[in-house]
């Protein structure tokens, strides 16, 4: 039996109706000794396709200016010189202490095996599969759950998916959790006990109620309290402090990760910059990089230096602008590196050149790498993952290729 | 696997209500869509034509700032466009009461979730000022009266709508050849964002066959289809490409640019039997489930295919089909529905949600439809909300909707009914022991309610 009051009550009453209690793993406290090891890996998905062109502009390419004219490394606000090639977008510039400090780093050219419909959705579901052909017959599951699949001491708590969005990547047989910092419950204890019962006989809301209530209940707060609406609304409509979303989804991750998480993942829209993207790319970037700085500050030095952040996106955008002043969807992109077990201070990869002729289907930035190799050092270098697994398991069919030693 | 009143009004319906009864049969439901929309004149909303006239108010002010820099009229003209905007943006929240107000007192639903459904597959909104408060007056005007019409007077009607052409980024697209683009100028040249988005989500879908040069040509096509003020589709021979232009090996254009070669390729598209099976794929995922019987998915497209793209024939194929009636549940309502349905149920009047106040309103209904996930007005991309149930079944989302159906309906109706009563009424007769129980159980009449609005039974459909 067990040793909670109401939990056995509830178990009595829910067996005097013929209700089945699905055993959940989380309502007894997760172990803090089922982790991991000790390293960090945050993952961004930048959804809608982010302009790496524009992001890291190769200036120092003979092509560049006649595809995108001056690289604005004297305008107002200008460029960033990261090594006499590339330039960095000057809405990154917040960031640019942790280049200076090797926390920063750049993979250029690189895409997912995805090509030619150019479509965001797909593109993104293959991005977060993982896979080289989403009619492969493999199966879907995020390549991030594929991962825990593979620790050996992952525990329910080891990954966390973060926000309103359903993040595929995440998706799979292996258990994780899904929350966004906004969300709290605030009930009645009775309601508590009912509320577990009426899910029961559903395995999937069953499932995302007790999450809901494990991590509700470990926010500071507790569920249960007894007042009138208004009061449990009041109460529950003030989780998550203060900011964007972007810097409470990444405070709430910080947390997570100083304690028994080490993977999780989120998203951040607003790189479909089909038009005027001189003013809208500023916005994504801005929300990027306090992102990024939010989980710095949050982790601590200690943490922070155990800690890779990579930004991933399902495609880059055209060589030239389009005739609106923004981009259509391309092929070859950039992976945006952070955190302090990142080797940065450096822009990686094969520069394939943008002369007509070097260009995908002469419109693209020529992808020269899988972004899946790089992601696949790192799951190598920070959860000990073997080439093998990563080949087989995790990327099937990818070869990693030589190892680009992203970390320190 | 036959019709049932109550699963007709829980799957393509706005749920069970206690005041309205159920359907008695399919054709009564079809044939609702042929009566007019007296719901629509119960609870107006603005149409679009309407709405025009703020667009055009809002344009008049900002050039009469930019004329008059730095003096008077022009800080004038600035107060007067901020107030414009937030006039819209209340019109926008008293919009969505409207929405839920059709939803809880309709005796046509299945209008109400076309509309919806087909609004979702051509989303559409402003993306600065007041035309981001644009999208119910589209939905009005655009797709609400064509919901039992050709497929392809929607396609026309919304893809060469003013606003999809903004949301789309069409109004800019110059051919780089058109003789606006030869006499110079800083910006010029295609955007594909329309061309793409219309092959791979309006009409053929990803699977469809087409390729680059299709989306290519297609962009070329369009080009020359742009806005006027004050918002309105406006064709401009001299930003058109000179064609002719090949989609899908069907040549368009060639001699003077005109915009009936774009409403013809648009009809081509709308006919293609790769729209049919998308749409028909489509429906079945949003109505039944997210693995829908292939035969019922056939079905729908070869009724679609036969009848050029009837959508009352087709909606009238879903419903025919035996497998439509198939009685476990297992798609799970969109946040919308959700609260939409629990109105219904709650038989809500109509005064608690249109004498709101703007704040309380985006407290009760807004943030709350985001946290479970649906961004009222606020599209993350033309794609739309998800269809996928696992989207919805978050626990973030679950907790949204727990939290809101314990704490929202006792604010705004102080006299719930007693659980014991409202179990019945939202769930008819399929209530499973533990809900009975918990609406017996709860020591609150919030308590009851919610519980009973958050179970599994009432979310399915």
């Amino acid at each position: 039996m067990t040793n909670s009051l109401n939990r056995r009550d509830f178990l009595a009453r829910s067996a005097l109706i013929g209700c089945s209690l699905a055993a959940s793993p989380l309502l007894t406290p997760v172990s803090l000794a089922a982790a991991p090891g000790d390293n960090r890996l945050v993952v961004i998905l930048l959804r809608g396709g982010m302009d790496g062109l524009d992001v890291v502009r190769p200036y120092g390419d003979p092509a560049y200016a006649a595809l995108r004219g001056d690289a604005g490394l004297s305008a107002e606000d200008p460029a960033i010189d990261l090594d006499g090639y590339f330039a960095l977008h000057p809405a990154l510039r917040p960031l640019m202490p942790l280049w200076a400090r090797g926390q920063l780093g750049f993979a250029h050219a690189v895409s997912t095996p995805y090509r030619d419909k150019r479509s965001h959705f797909d593109g993104q579901d293959l991005l977060e599969a993982g896979l080289s052909d989403l009619n492969s017959g493999l199966s879907r599951d995020g390549w991030l759950n594929r991962v825990l699949q593979n620790l050996p001491d992952s525990g329910p708590a080891t990954a966390y998916a973060v926000g309103r969005d359903p993040l595929n990547v995440l998706a799979g047989p292996a258990t994780t959790q899904r929350w966004s910092p906004e969300a709290d419950l605030a009930l009645s204890p009775q309601a508590i006990t009912l509320a577990r019962l009426i899910m029961a006989d559903d395995p999937q809301f069953n499932a995302a109620f007790e999450q809901a209530m494990a991590i509700s209940d470990s926010d500071g707060d507790a569920v249960a309290m007894n007042g009138t609406p208004a009061q449990m609304m009041s109460r529950a409509r003030n989780a998550g402090g203060k900011g964007n979303l972007e810097r409470r989804v990444a405070e709430f991750i910080g947390k997570r990760l100083r304690q028994e998480t080490r993977i999780a993942a989120f998203s951040i829209t607003g790189w479909d910059t089909h038009q005027r993207q001189d003013r809208s790319l500023p916005n994504a970037l801005g929300r990027l990089s306090e992102a990024i700085l939010t989980l710095q500050t949050t982790l601590s030095e200690p943490v922070w230096n155990k800690t890779t952040v990579v930004a991933v996106t399902e495609f880059g955008r055209t060589a030239r602008l389009n005739g609106s002043g923004g981009s259509d969807h391309g092929t070859g992109g950039l992976m945006v590196l952070a955190g302090g077990a990142l080797r940065g201070g450096q822009v990686v990869g094969d520069w394939p050149g943008l002369s007509e002729a070097q260009l995908y289907e002469r419109r693209d930035l020529m992808p020269t790498r899988d972004l899946r190799a790089y992601l696949g050092w790192l799951l190598h270098s920070q959860f000990g993952l073997s080439v093998s697994t990563l080949e087989t398991s995790i990327f099937p069919g990818l070869d990693l290729g030589v190892d680009p030693r992203l970390t320190l | 696997m036959k019709f049932d009143p109550q699963l007709a009004d829980v799957r393509f319906g706005c749920g069970l209500s206690p005041l309205i009864a159920p359907p008695v049969s399919v054709a009564q439901m079809l044939n609702s869509l042929k009566s007019p929309d007296a719901i629509a004149q119960r609870f107006p909303v603005e149409t679009f034509e309407t709405f025009q006239d703020r667009v055009a108010e809002s344009v008049r002010l900002v050039k009469l700032r930019r004329v008059n820099r730095g003096s008077p009229e022009a800080l004038d003209a600035e107060k007067g466009r901020r107030v414009l905007n937030q006039q819209a943006r209340v019109a926008q929240v008293a919009w969505l009461g409207q929405h839920f107000n059709r939803w809880t007192w309709t005796d046509a639903p299945l209008r109400e979730r076309l509309a919806h459904f087909w609004a979702d597959h051509f989303t559409a909104t402003g993306k600065a000022g007041v035309v981001r408060r644009a999208s119910t007056p589209y939905l009005e005007s655009a797709i609400r009266p064509r919901v039992a019409g050709l497929f392809e007077d929607m396609l026309l009607a919304t893809v060469l709508h003013p606003l999809m052409i903004h949301y789309l980024d069409q109004e800019r697209s110059i051919g780089p050849s058109s003789p606006r683009a030869l006499k110079g100028g800083k910006v010029s040249g295609l955007n594909e964002n329309l061309a793409r988005e219309v092959l791979e989500l309006h009409t053929l879908g990803v699977d469809g066959p087409y390729t680059q040069t299709d989306v290519t040509q297609l962009a070329e096509l369009f080009t020359g289809v742009t806005t006027g003020d004050p918002m309105r589709m406006k064709f401009r021979k001299d930003m058109a490409e000179p064609g002719p232009e090949t989609v899908l090996g069907i040549a368009y254009g060639g001699g003077k640019a005109h915009l009936r070669d774009v409403e013809a390729v648009l009809r081509d598209l709308a006919r293609h039997p790769a729209t049919a099976r998308h749409l028909a794929w489509k429906m079945a995922v949003h109505f039944i489930s997210d693995t829908p019987d292939p035969a019922l998915v056939d079905a729908v497209a070869a009724r679609y295919v036969d009848t050029g793209g009837d959508l009352g024939e087709v909606t009238a194929a879903l419903l025919t089909h035996p497998a439509a009636w198939n009685d476990t549940r297992v798609n799970v309502k969109p946040a919308f529905q959700f609260i939409a349905s629990a109105f219904r149920a709650l038989a809500l009047p109509a005064e608690a949600l249109s004498s709101l106040d703007e704040k309380t309103a985006r407290k009760l209904l807004v943030a709350p439809l985001a946290q479970m996930g649906h961004a009222w007005e606020k599209p993350a991309g033309p794609d739309g909300l998800p269809e996928e149930d696992s989207a919805w079944i978050a626990p973030q989302g679950i907790a949204a909707r727990l939290q809101w159906a314990i704490t929202v309906p006792q604010t705004l109706m102080p006299a719930l009914p007693d659980p014991r009563d409202f179990v019945h009424d939202a769930l008819g007769d399929t209530i499973p022991p533990a809900v009975e129980f918990a609406a017996n159980a709860a020591e609150s009449r919030w308590d009851g309610i919610g519980l009973i609005l958050a179970s599994p039974a009432f979310q399915r459909t």
